[in-house]
């Protein structure tokens, strides 16, 4: 019974590459037309060769039988040609180092004084006339994680974008955005708690997205099938334990200089720490700030999640939620000025409630690097307290980047 | 689960038979205002046209709003500037676009820049050490009317070649454009003319193709190097250059902050002019002639005095 979706799933596959190959179809008048064009050519070419062939021919230097000729001052051209035409379709390249320093007590998750938190290579480029490919290499000082590698199918009619490959999962706003783009220097203890920290939802699967049409709004549904492991999250114990994330996108324009943007998420799969089904669903707000004419000196962004994880437990409650508050205000070129209030209850036990509030002052000497300094007070289950500060420095090379939204 | 599949199998299908697109109005989406006003002029009512970024936006940073997803999803045409202006917030939204057209090297995907003269295409090794340079040179060559003629030219041959029945109809309002900006070109030649030489600082590298055209001679700029803003050494360096060299006009682009350009404008007696480089900048320019006009007024009212002085 199992293949019937599979053979419906490659049908539609074959359908769609028919239907994308069918647009690039030319009508009969414009074949005639190009067919006209060309006949036009050759003849030209023709009568270009024989007026080339009856002219005597150009000296061509020393006689067949002289010494080595040296390399013809057009062979190093030919070269560079052939090794530049190769390289053009090298993708797009970059390398982005994140450098974290801490200080302070922290008794229940301590940092290292000094760490080369992430090494993130990407690779970007077109993979032919109807997708693209994106892969994200993650180096921590240990090892290598492939942190995303999908293909996007960019061009299918309906108003579908797809995507296949391991992805991070669309649930929320923080569970989506690499660490390198976060405005701070870690991540906020309800993604740390409850949805799997520093990786987050982020599996193997397929991922399918459209728009929906609403009048004055921006709409946008996804849903997305994974195999079902997600560290301190999901993991799948057999192969039909599949997870599911769903994300539904509003956003508005209020003025040329502010937009708020809404989304609810929701996602099921079975749970790394008891064997039962774990769901969670989450609101995520934004609203972003930027006069046009200025918007290189001043912008703000509020963001606000909250989520909620459910997983049948034996003994204690089943349910915990988290959120967290935050805000970064951009008053000059270079200067950004954030800060984040936590709260959330924990996977592990559902019982244990943390909290957290943390300050951070961001300087961009150039569009490639950053230097952030936070200090974070945290309030483990009430009674342990973490006070720390920490001190990241992120540098990018090669390609530029998409500047983040 | 089989029904799930089908039903989602029923409603692709439908989707994809959606009727083909009549042929209206061409939909023409451009990346600044300025194409828009060239593509407005050649189009005329055969084309609806839209900018995404504003004329008193920096054109570099643009945010990638989903709004503008909307507008690239339905576009028949995305006319870009290209030498990678765009490149921090344009590609995500071409790839979220949903619209096969806009891709590039899709048959809706024009780059405004081929064809047209490029100035400052950096030679030998290119690297960030330099500031945020544009290795296929500067990407603010619309400042110059015969690169708009060019831009003119390319955008007649794409519309016709997206709607060959008006042909004739575009051939028609690009020879008129043509004209239009050839006539106002000797205005503004004749206008320049005494001030053939004259020596400028721009804040950024944004005045080259239109210094080039009218016979100005940027000797410096207030940013020490591309997309780095003003630090208080480099800025020294140039009033002691200024006062040197004599220079009285300052050039600031609408979006910077006027702060140290007025602190120069000080120590050097020089005018600080707020000079938009694209049109929407200022309210008074409306299209890409009145943005000449505008721009070549205020420069040599500028220039005019500075002279009298």
């Amino acid at each position: 019974m199992r293949i019937v979706p599979i053979l419906a799933v490659a049908g539609l596959g074959v359908f769609l590459a028919q239907v994308a190959l069918a647009q690039n179809a030319k009508t009969p008048e414009e074949l005639q037309r190009q067919v006209d064009e060309l006949n036009e050519r050759v003849a030209k070419l023709e009568a270009a060769l024989a007026a080339l062939q009856a002219s005597p021919p150009a000296p061509v230097g020393a006689p067949a039988t002289g010494t080595v000729q040296p390399a013809a001052p057009a062979s190093p051209g030919a070269t560079d040609t052939a090794a530049a035409s190769s390289k053009v379709f090298n993708p797009d390249m970059a390398v982005i180092g994140n450098f974290l320093g801490a200080a302070g007590k922290n008794p229940v998750d301590p940092s290292k004084a000094f760490e080369m938190r992430e090494t993130e290579a990407s690779f970007q480029a077109a993979v032919d006339p109807y997708a693209r490919a994106d892969f994200f290499l993650s180096f921590s000082e240990s090892g290598v994680n492939l942190e995303e590698g999908f293909v996007t199918f960019t061009t299918l009619p309906g108003g579908l974008l797809v995507k296949a490959g391991k992805m991070r999962a669309a649930f929320g706003k923080v569970n989506t955005l690499h660490t390198h783009v976060l405005p701070w220097a870690d991540r906020p203890l309800v993604t740390t708690n409850l949805v799997g920290g520093e990786d987050g939802i982020s599996d193997a699967g397929v991922s399918v997205a459209r728009l929906i049409p609403v009048p004055g709004l921006f709409m946008e549904a996804t849903g997305q099938v994974f195999r079902g492991d997600s560290d301190n999250v999901f993991a799948s114990r057999r192969a039909r334990d599949l997870s599911y994330v769903g994300h539904l996108r509003a956003y508005r324009d209020i003025t040329e200089n502010s937009n708020i943007d809404t989304g609810v998420s929701y996602a099921r799969g079975q749970s790394s720490f008891v064997d039962d089904h774990s769901t969670l669903v989450g609101f995520d707000a934004t609203y972003r700030w930027k006069p046009l004419q200025r918007s290189i000196y001043r912008s703000f962004l509020g963001r606000s999640e909250v989520i909620w994880n459910k997983t049948p437990r034996v003994l204690g409650p089943s349910t915990g939620a988290g959120f967290y508050v935050s805000g970064d205000y951009q008053f000059a070129r270079r200067w950004f000025a954030g800060a984040r209030y936590d709260a959330s209850d924990r996977a592990s036990d559902l019982s244990l409630r943390d909290r957290g509030g943390s300050a951070s002052l961001t300087f961009w000497p150039s569009e490639f690097s950053q230097v952030r300094g936070q200090y974070r007070r945290t309030v483990y289950a009430g009674d342990e307290v973490a006070n720390e500060l920490f001190f990241q420095l992120q540098f990018s090379i090669g390609a530029h980047g998409a500047h983040p939204f | 689960m089989r029904r799930t599949i089908s039903l989602a199998f029923l409603a692709v299908c439908w989707l994809a038979v959606a009727p083909a697109h009549a042929q209206g109005k061409l939909n023409v989406i451009t990346t600044t205002q300025d194409l828009a006003s060239i593509a407005q002029e050649v189009g005329g009512d055969r084309v609806t046209v839209e900018s995404l970024a504003r004329g008193y936006q920096d054109p570099h940073f643009v945010d990638a709003k989903p709004s503008f997803i909307l507008k690239l999803q339905k576009a028949d045409l995305l006319v870009v500037v290209g030498r990678e202006l765009e490149i921090g917030w344009l590609p995500a939204l071409i790839q979220q676009s949903r619209n096969a057209k806009v891709q590039v090297g899709g048959e809706g995907y024009i780059d405004a820049s081929a064809g047209a003269r490029i100035l400052e295409i950096p030679q030998g090794q290119v690297t960030r050490a330099m500031g945020d340079v544009h290795p296929q040179g500067n990407p603010h060559y619309w400042l110059d009317p015969e690169n708009g003629k060019t831009i003119a030219h390319q955008l007649a041959q794409a519309f016709s070649r997206l709607r060959p029945a008006d042909r004739a109809g575009f051939e028609q309002r690009l020879a008129a454009f043509e004209n239009k900006v050839t006539e106002a070109e000797k205005r503004w030649m004749t206008a320049m003319a005494p001030f053939k030489g004259a020596k400028i600082v721009t804040y950024h590298r944004s005045f080259p193709n239109f210094a080039d055209r009218f016979g100005l001679d940027i000797i410096g700029y207030v940013e020490p190097r591309p997309g780095i803003p003003p630090t208080p050494q480099h800025t020294l360096d140039l009033i002691a250059e200024m006062k040197r060299q004599n220079v009285k006009v300052v050039l600031v682009e609408p979006y910077f902050d006027l702060k140290t350009p007025n602190s120069i404008g000080q120590a050097t007696g020089a005018s600080v002019l707020v000079m938009p480089p694209s049109v929407g900048g200022v309210k008074e320019i409306t299209d890409y002639v009145s943005l000449f006009d505008y721009d070549i007024k205020l420069l040599t009212e500028a220039l005019r005095k500075a002279g009298a002085k």
